[in-house]
């Protein structure tokens, strides 16, 4: 099988914290991967110790059987493109510059920039819909543009493996969807197996073909978002009462927060806003008739 | 912004992108930074307390008559004039690789540590060892500049995340404030080190001769031939940590490397002419401002616009006091000090 990244046994710690522990995964090829859970559960340290950002305390991270940590960092990154969770861009860098640095690792001392990495450039900011901003700069683009224009130079890499770092933390519901759409794009076109951190547990129940839910620092659930998202699961991984019922355009798992205040729905009441955050001083017991869904 | 021409023009991502033609195209950018940087060299040639015509200056350098006065009057001037060029070039391109692999826009040598490691080790050379000349000054001030970048970043490093840029900054700022304070307290007790010292410390180009300056062109070209090879490196680290790893750099190797020639550049330009402030912090803003985001043409204009900008507060020093003259440490600040506000309100301080 072709670009299989997995790990075994994998420890991850900063000094003396552990933070992944023992976590043994298979990426599957060609498929988008999500990764889930909670603030603090491990799952960008594992998308960095995938990435091979961070060394493992122990165990070991394959790409295509080889141990990551070993191979030429130059090489890795012509399968595996990285996209952090806050990149850096350089004052006045222009979009088209920019992606033109993800071309980094094909070029060398004597292999200076040619036809290949301009064709590798226009097809990753057209790829993104980025093409008519090129001359821009990145300073005068919006959160959405910007964000596609990163992902147009984790493009520009092409990889086999595109790892994102909750690559729509920063954006409205709007270029969440267009940013998660244009990644299953990608996915759908050339095959690219694609592993993404995600916050929103709803949009990663509808983009995932295999969904990881981590629970301190190890996996608590893996497979198919129908098999994986239960009000059981949300409720181990995240501490949340809520009610699991189908996504009404994709039948996906749609997960709706119970929360304290907001439980008996009123007969002209529109829906609770979802993502409401449990009260601190919560008192488990007192919620009334949580919602039942339909399952 | 309908611009499908943009395809037309070819989807530069290396090369300079000078799409929306506010920015002039770097190679132009060199061709007249070379200009004014032969004008400035000559004016440093030709105007000082002696007036010279500038067709004596123009014989003198071309077809030189050693009987003759004012032809020896210029020659005495030149290696005034190759200091101020080789230390501004050595400077530039040091505060540029510094504010570009710590991603720090205030880094310069100076808040980095180098140059109060490098004073420190120079007063030692004093008052310890009774070193009094410049040659002898040479290899203490390097080895202070390296000792002091060890020492730094070995500071920074302590902790979590490592050698970030606010913690390399800090560490400069902490060990600048420690050695000034050692240093002060040898200068107060000893009169005659600060006698020999004060000379060191203004930061000068003048009484420079050919014996100081050759033993320092390897370290020199060492130094400038590292940097100037770093600009990919450096184009890399802008990008942040994580994306630079990600497309495969090898992060503490362009770090470790680049710093091996800050240290050449900075120690044998502050041994040559003491601690010279303003200029690598100043210069590589200015670049940016005029170049844009390519730390290749970044480095390249640096060091060709720092030594302008050392000549020319060189020859300005030496003209507003006569018969005096003002050191170029100074002058350099003065003038840099505007410049340095100018750029801050212009456009907000380039995020590295």
């Amino acid at each position: 099988m072709q670009n299989k990244l997995e790990a075994r046994d994998l420890v991850l710690s900063y000094a003396d914290r552990t933070v992944v522990d023992g976590l043994t995964v298979e990426l599957p090829a060609g498929k988008i991967t999500v990764i889930v859970g909670a603030n603090a559960c491990g799952k960008s340290t594992l998308l960095r110790g995938l990435a091979r950002l961070l060394k493992p305390a122990s165990g070991v991270v394959e790409l295509n059987g080889r141990n990551i940590n070993s191979m030429p960092s130059r090489e890795v990154a012509r399968t595996l493109g990285l996209l952090p969770q806050t990149p850096n861009a350089p004052d006045g860098i222009t979009v088209a510059d920019l992606v033109g640095r993800g071309r980094y690792p094909h070029q060398g001392w004597f292999r200076q920039w040619n036809a290949d990495d301009d064709a590798a450039v226009a097809a990753a900011l057209e790829a993104t819909g980025t093409l008519e901003l090129a001359g821009r700069d990145i300073d005068e683009l919006s959160g959405g543009q910007r964000q596609r224009v990163w992902i147009a130079m984790a493009l520009a890499q092409q990889t086999d493996i595109l790892l994102l770092d909750e690559p729509t933390t920063f954006l409205d519901v709007t270029h969440q969807v267009e940013v998660l759409d244009l990644v299953t794009d990608l996915n759908r076109r050339a095959g690219t197996t694609v592993v993404i951190v995600l916050h929103d547990l709803n949009l990663a129940a509808r983009y995932a073909d295999h969904l990881i839910a981590m629970k301190g620092g190890c996996i608590a659930a893996q497979g198919a978002p129908a098999d994986v998202v239960t009000e059981e699961l949300v409720q181990d991984v995240f501490g949340l009462e809520a009610a699991v019922i189908p996504d009404p355009v994709s039948g996906t798992p749609m997960v709706v927060p119970v929360g304290r205040h907001h439980s008996r729905p009123a007969p002209a009441a529109k829906n609770p806003a979802v993502g409401y955050l449990p009260n601190p001083h919560d008192s488990r017991h007192e919620h009334h008739n949580p919602m039942e869904a339909a399952s | 912004m309908s611009s499908p021409a943009v395809l037309s023009t070819p989807v530069s991502g290396s090369r300079p992108a000078q799409q929306n033609g506010r920015r002039v195209p770097p190679v132009l950018l060199l061709a007249v930074s070379l200009g004014i940087l032969a004008v400035a060299a000559f004016a440093s040639v030709a105007l000082g307390a002696r007036p010279l015509s500038l067709d004596t200056v123009w014989q003198a350098l071309v077809n030189a008559d050693p009987a003759n006065g004012d032809h020896a009057v210029v020659l005495s001037r030149l290696p005034r004039t190759v200091s101020a060029l080789l230390i501004g070039a050595a400077l530039g391109l040091a505060g540029t690789a510094l504010q570009g692999m710590t991603r720090n826009p205030l880094a310069d040598p100076g808040i980095m540590g180098l140059n109060a490691g490098a004073a420190f080790a120079v007063v030692t050379a004093i008052y310890v060892f009774g070193v009094t000349s410049f040659t002898g000054y040479v290899w203490f001030a390097l080895a202070g500049t390296a000792l002091a970048a060890l020492v730094v970043y070995a500071v920074a490093s302590l902790g979590r995340e490592g050698a970030t840029p606010v913690k390399l900054a800090l560490a400069g700022a902490a060990l600048t404030a420690g050695l000034t304070s050692l240093l002060s307290a040898v200068l107060v007790s000893s009169q005659q080190t600060l006698n020999t010292f004060r000379f060191w410390q203004v930061g000068t180009v003048s009484g420079r001769g050919w014996d100081v300056l050759l033993p320092l062109i390897p370290f020199l070209a060492v130094g400038a031939a590292i940097l100037l090879a770093s600009g990919r490196a450096l184009n890399g680290l802008s990008l942040g940590d994580d994306v630079a790893r990600g497309l495969g750099q090898n992060v503490a190797l362009s770090r470790g490397v680049m710093a091996v020639g800050v240290v050449l550049l900075c120690g044998a330009a502050t041994a040559a002419a003491g601690p010279i402030a303003f200029l690598g912090l100043v210069i590589p803003h200015l670049v940016r401002g005029l170049a844009g985001p390519d730390y290749r043409w970044i480095l390249v204009l640096s060091a060709v616009l720092a030594p302008v900008l050392l000549l020319v507060a060189d020859v300005v020093g030496r003209l507003i006091l006569p018969p005096g003259e003002v050191p170029v440490g100074i002058m350099t600040a003065v003038i840099g000090a505007p410049v340095f506000i100018a750029i801050i309100r212009r456009r907000k301080l380039a995020e590295l």
